[in-house]
């Protein structure tokens, strides 16, 4: 098992640009925002952002921002809110969220609130709880929370609850521990957790983890480094993260890594991703791994960037 | 249809005659990409060619075709499905062929948020007409995959805007009865028993429901699904819960047979804190558990907690939380 290997894993995220022709770079292709945002969140915590050109990056993000004041995954790309939420985390990284005409971008978000308060990814119509927690994750890191009827959007993502305190991805849907950070995530964000069964949905939570030590999203299902970070958000969100083993979490997520190559893999010995990494990072962090950097558990950025966005610090 | 093409060899866009007057667009990544990304030449090539149509907004059939190969490479690929459907809708496609092409594409791709948004889209177009077909569809992605978090959804949304209900208990059970631990399975069954318009709601249901849950807690008592059924068919309901003897029943069945009895030992625990009171024989069965503290401590409560912490040593913390919050009462 060993220690954090992170020399490896920021030579890992800065190199995936290097390795040709692999199956991973094909599928990625089109939500590179993504990716940036992953590979970039990573190397803040691990200390090394200043590996990058902070300037190239804005100028990319903003090549990929549609004229409607979405984003999309890349250059060209037709906007989603999956993209717009990482552009605004990219530029928040990086204390350049005043190159954004926030008005603009804060319009697209808030067109696709529906008349039920939940929110729809594009102009297609999809509703998930995932684009309540962006739309409110983005406005909120826009100080735009005021364009959405916040009211509303809380009573969508309540009408998500389930019997066993979890939350799914639209009414009498299965609760799924990333629907669940996604609605505690936005809850909080607006100040809602009162409407969270806390004890209840810790317990829950807390019975993800499994004997190697690793959280599986569902009950029955294989622990994936993913859940380290969407059951330990949420836990900490509720204030129930000291109910899992944190010690057996460590080991499992410390277990995942290449350390040859760098990066992070879902599974031990399983291949390795830049999804992946930044999870396995971002749950250390919560762990208290010596050397990271705090991240905050609702917007899912370090905690200075949050602080320097909230408290103007 | 277009499904056949793909398994033809695959010829260059370059070389085929109706493809001749369309000058590719390469991808812009600009100088030099955050996170750069490696194509095969047959990818980049067709996405080359896909950018040209769509920067024309040619919504014609070679356009369509052109989608599909692109698809068929990538389904992940938001802008090729989104601008598909402009193409279908310009052309008035025969939407039942596009299931067929979708069928294809979620052979290999069942986890794709991209696949199951289009289907929804032209199903939704379809009206209930495709209700059969999109039943039997997530019935057959379910023979592969039994926990599929896209196609669950997208069935309840076929029950509850087509329609179907009429065997979605029956299917449940079947599902459950191939694995009892198939936790999709028992939300789907949840799902029917409070919101099926064919059965009457969960006041309706419960008894008999509740009989079906036991008799799964007793076949898998370390099955955490059916306890919290069981728990979820007395929802806004607490008193009943505490009250029905068949609850405590099968706390008491498991914990004699002592065997998996953990989430036996923590609906006890609920149901203590609750005002339970408990049977001697319960009370015996927990001492029997009991290697540990003290067996003449006189709360109950107290002592199942403290068990708990000993065989759940992982959530060690939970059960120690919950064992100081239970209420101070007489002996």
């Amino acid at each position: 098992m060993g220690e954090l290997a992170v020399e490896k894993h920021v030579k890992y995220v800065l190199s995936v640009e290097k390795r040709k022709d692999d199956f991973e770079s094909v599928v990625m292709e089109h939500l590179r925002m993504n990716g940036a945002y992953w590979g970039l969140t990573t190397l803040d915590m691990l200390g090394k952002l200043e590996m990058v050109d902070r300037d190239e990056i804005v100028s990319w993000v903003m090549q990929c921002q549609h004229e409607s004041g979405g984003f999309g995954g890349n250059i060209g790309h037709d906007p989603h809110i999956l993209y717009t939420v990482s552009a605004v985390q990219i530029l928040a990284l990086f204390a350049k969220i005043d190159v954004l005409d926030i008005d603009k971008v804060s319009n697209y978000i808030s067109c696709l609130q529906n008349e039920d308060g939940s929110f729809s990814g594009d102009m297609w119509g999809e509703v998930d709880t995932r684009f309540s927690y962006i739309a409110i994750c983005s406005l909120a890191l826009l100080h735009r929370l005021d364009k959405i009827d916040v009211e509303k959007a809380v009573k969508y993502i309540i009408s998500c609850k389930n019997v066993d305190g979890g939350f799914g991805s639209i009414p009498g849907a299965e609760s799924h521990a990333g629907q669940i950070f996604c609605c505690v995530g936005a809850l909080a964000i607006t100040g809602s957790l009162h409407h969270v069964d806390k004890d209840l949905l810790g317990w829950w939570l807390c019975e993800r983890q499994v004997k190697s030590g690793g959280l599986n999203g569902r009950p029955e299902k294989l622990p994936d480094v993913c859940y380290s970070w969407w059951v330990l958000s949420s836990l900490i969100m509720i204030d129930r993260a000291h109910w899992i083993d944190k010690e057996k979490l460590v080991r499992f997520i410390l277990d995942c890594q290449d350390k040859e190559n760098g990066g992070i893999s879902d599974r031990p010995d399983d291949a390795v991703d830049v999804y992946h990494t930044y999870f396995g990072v971002a749950g250390l962090s919560h762990l208290e791994y010596p050397g990271l950097k705090p991240i905050d558990p609702a917007y899912a950025l370090p905690v200075d960037v949050v602080n320097r966005i909230f408290f103007g610090k | 249809m277009e499904s056949d093409e793909s398994q033809s060899e695959w010829i260059p866009l370059s070389l085929r005659p109706e493809w001749a007057d369309v000058r590719p667009v390469p991808q812009d990544d600009g100088p030099n990409p955050v996170v750069p990304i490696a194509y095969s030449d047959d990818f980049a090539e067709t996405m080359d060619y896909f950018r040209a149509v769509y920067l024309a907004d040619e919504r014609s059939h070679r356009a369509l075709h052109l989608t599909a190969e692109a698809i068929l490479f990538n389904a992940g690929n938001y802008t090729v499905w989104q601008f598909r459907r402009l193409i279908l809708e310009a052309l008035k496609t025969d939407l039942h062929e596009e299931l067929n092409f979708v069928d294809f594409v979620a052979r290999e791709n069942s986890k794709n948020y991209q696949i199951w948004h289009h289907r929804r889209w032209v199903a939704e177009k379809l009206g209930t007409d495709a209700m059969r077909r999109e039943l039997e569809f997530t019935k057959r992605i379910f023979s592969q995959d039994a926990k599929n978090y896209h196609a669950w959804s997208h069935r309840q949304w076929v029950l509850q805007a087509l329609g179907g209900w009429e065997d979605e208990l029956a299917y449940c059970q079947q599902l459950l009865e191939d694995d009892i631990f198939n936790n999709s399975a028992w939300n789907q069954r949840y799902f029917v028993v409070t919101r099926s318009p064919l059965l009457g709601g969960l006041e309706a249901m419960r008894e008999s429901e509740v009989r079906y849950a036991v008799e799964a807690i007793l076949t898998k008592p370390e099955n955490e699904s059916s306890w919290r059924y069981l728990r979820g068919l007395y929802k806004d309901n607490a008193k009943s819960w505490v009250n029905d003897p068949q609850v405590s029943s099968v706390c008491l069945k498991v914990l004699t047979s002592k065997n998996n009895y953990l989430f036996a030992l923590g609906m006890l625990l609920d149901l203590l804190c609750l005002g339970f009171e408990p049977s001697q024989e319960l009370k015996n069965a927990v001492d029997a558990l009991n290697y540990e503290s003290d067996p003449s401590d006189s709360n109950l409560a107290k002592t199942v907690s403290s068990i708990l912490e000993h065989v759940d040593p992982m959530r060690v913390n939970y059960w120690k939380w919950r064992g100081s919050t239970v209420p101070h009462k007489r002996v």
